[in-house]
């Protein structure tokens, strides 16, 4: 294939002379570029302002494209700005019409607002980070607040309610979320069991490992281990499905149906939670004393009769329970930051990608604060 | 462009395609030639789209050839391939942005990587592109969802033209335009078919668009070609279903159009 060329002709007293040859396509264009940028800037021997008149010959052009055509629309354009009289000759008749389109085009954007730099534009956007987070928590209410209207709506009608739907969505975060939830929570409570006993041994007080694990397990550690992989596992794809619901305009359709898109799809799945996180968080506690039992008994040589009756002495009733009355306020947390972010999804795949981050970064960061301030109210309440 | 119109660009030939455990393509033989508008018609389910999926790669074949620019495709190398590709632009039915570029980056996508060539051209390319395609400069900063449907399917093809391909691959162009919009398109189609000198292979179900716009129209049914010609050919033929489909109910509602549009036809032949 015959590469691109541009010659500049012999240069008269008040014009210039370019002379172009060979195959002006997309292929040549990353090599035509430099050229024209010469051709721009040529002079010979005079000042840029004293040429008059530009004329450009495309007798031997073998090939043209639209690469080709507004490259040498460009040149025409950058000398014509100038002030000079510019013409096209030798163009072969059937790249006329091409040539026409291209140069048809008007090729400029408008230009942008000017963007503010420095320190205004930090404040600005301190300032939009702050306002997102208080349209956050608006969003969040607002949620909550038409979770409550479906809620008791569907109280006053239990037959609207879609008990397939919850049991589905039960299925699916509960019963398929089981055997993770037990090995994470098993390996957690071997680990502490072994941390504690490794330490406690220096002190020749190995025996209260069995405190700590029983305490730790039950009042903190199971509940929030649970919640922070429900709000990954679960959170997440409900973000996801919503969001692409929302993509796809299936919540706009399920409206114009008459039907509350809460009700619908969001009550099913947030009460599914509220079941499933209580049943997982008992279930994870089990498997994380059941990990710090088998290490005390293995690495410890802590007898599982008297693990048994240590923990029988260390914990009670009111330590299981703080744990589990925490699970279904996590559980709706999770629920409503999930469902809150995949109905604010836009049209495009990255938004969908961004809600979904934000979704489980978000959960998470709530179920840690729900979590201390459980912490508190039962500190005050002295249990 | 040097038209050497009548040399076929795409030659399909004994083509066999299995689609969800069906065979779909049973022994399928098609030429497009240089510089025409194939329209291509079939009922819904007969398999046009797998046809083309077939055609530009995205569905494996189970026997046949295709053969585009000379190159037979299913014995070409990992390099010959990517050069056919660069040869072809599709547009797909939804558009098929990027939803996470604006249409001006979407456009130059296919440019930056595989030309290479300076940021300032890439972007007067692309720009130049959508003012092909009847947009505003200002649609390059628009991000898809931001779109109506006509301009989306505007911006697609804008991408689908950004390499200068000789090959245009149009999937239900016109569907879901309003008849004025379809009608736009039709033209657009036209202009630049005379000013770039493409072939275009247009699955289509709109009629008027087939009667504006193809050189040649070809049928689909049962897994073959049961017809291929220009408008006359369609509307003498005795196949049932064509029958039925250029003479049936929605058919006659558009007779004028249909008229005018052959007047068109002529013309241009």
């Amino acid at each position: 294939m015959t590469a691109a060329t541009l010659d500049h002709g012999p240069s008269r007293d008040d014009g210039l002379d370019l002379k172009a040859a060979g195959h002006w396509t997309a292929e040549h264009a990353r090599l035509l570029e430099p050229l024209i940028d010469a051709a721009s800037h040529a002079t010979g021997k005079h000042d840029q302002t004293q040429i008059r008149r530009i004329v450009f010959d495309a007798t031997r052009v073998e090939h043209l494209d639209t690469y080709g055509a507004w490259l040498i629309e460009r040149t025409l354009r950058v000398w014509s700005s100038r002030g000079a009289e510019t013409e096209l000759i030798g163009l072969q008749p059937n790249y006329r019409n091409l040539f026409e389109k291209v140069r048809a085009g008007e090729h400029k954007l408008t230009p942008l607002k000017h963007k503010q730099t420095g320190i205004v534009a930090t404040f600005e956007s301190v300032g939009r980070t702050m306002m997102a987070v208080f349209t956050d928590l608006t969003m969040i209410f607002q949620i909550a607040g038409q979770l409550i209207v479906a809620f008791l709506s569907v109280c006053a009608h239990p037959r609207r309610f879609r008990f397939t739907s919850m049991i589905n969505h039960l299925e699916r975060v509960c019963w398929h979320a089981v055997p993770i939830v037990v090995l994470i929570t098993f390996l957690i409570g071997a680990i502490i069991a072994q941390q504690g006993i490794f330490h406690f041994r220096t002190f020749g007080a190995d025996i209260y490992v069995v405190d700590m694990v029983g305490v730790l397990v039950l009042r903190e550690l199971g509940v929030l281990i649970v919640c922070i992989m429900i709000a990954g596992r679960s959170g997440s794809a409900y973000t996801a499905e919503l969001g692409s619901m929302k993509m796809r305009e299936e919540v706009d359709a399920l409206r114009t149906m008459g039907f509350d898109p809460i009700e619908v799809l969001v009550l099913p799945r947030i009460l599914a939670l509220m079941i499933a996180v209580p049943i997982l968080t008992f279930l994870g506690s089990m498997a994380a004393l059941y990990g710090g039992g088998l290490v005390a008994w293995l690495y410890g040589g802590i007898d599982p009769k008297i693990f048994m009756s240590r923990l029988h002495e260390s914990i009670n009733g009111q330590t299981f329970a703080v744990g589990m009355i925490k699970a279904p306020f996590m559980a709706l947390i999770i629920g409503l930051v999930a469902c809150m972010e995949g109905m604010q999804v836009k049209g495009s795949a990255e938004s969908l990608g961004a809600k979904t981050t934000d979704s489980v970064v978000k959960s998470i960061f709530l179920v840690i604060v729900i979590d201390g301030l459980f912490a508190v109210f039962f500190a005050s309440v002295g249990i | 462009m040097a038209t050497r119109s009548g040399d076929p660009v795409i030659k399909v030939r004994d083509l066999v395609v299995d689609f969800a455990a069906r065979r779909v393509l049973n022994g399928v033989d098609l030429d497009l030639k240089r510089g025409e508008i194939l329209g291509f018609v079939g009922a819904s389910g007969a398999g046009k789209s797998v046809l083309t999926r077939t055609i530009i790669g995205l569905l494996p074949m189970q026997a046949g050839s295709i053969e585009v620019l000379g190159v037979e495709l299913s014995k070409a190398s990992q390099a010959e391939r990517q050069a056919v590709d660069r040869r072809w632009g599709v547009l797909f039915q939804q558009g098929a942005l990027f939803s996470s570029l604006t249409s001006g980056k979407n456009v130059e996508f296919p440019i930056r990587e595989y030309l290479r060539l300076s940021p300032k051209l890439t972007t007067e390319i692309a720009i130049s592109k959508l003012e092909m395609v009847g947009l505003k400069p200002d649609v390059y900063r628009n991000y898809p969802s931001e779109l109506s449907g006509g301009m989306i399917k505007r911006v697609a093809l804008a991408r689908a033209l950004a390499l200068d391909p000789e090959i245009l691959f149009l999937d239900e162009p016109t569907s879901g335009l309003d008849p004025i919009s379809a009608a736009e398109f039709d033209h657009l189609l036209l202009t630049l078919q005379e000013t770039l000198g493409i072939s275009v292979f247009m699955v289509t179900h709109d009629l008027d668009s087939l009667h504006r716009t193809c050189d040649r129209i070809a049928v689909l049914s049962e897994g073959k070609i049961v017809e291929a010609g220009n408008m006359d050919v369609m509307l003498a033929s005795q196949h049932p279903w064509l029958k039925e489909y250029f003479h049936g109910e929605r058919a006659h509602t558009d007779f004028q159009v249909a008229i005018k549009g052959r007047r068109v036809t002529e013309r241009r032949a």
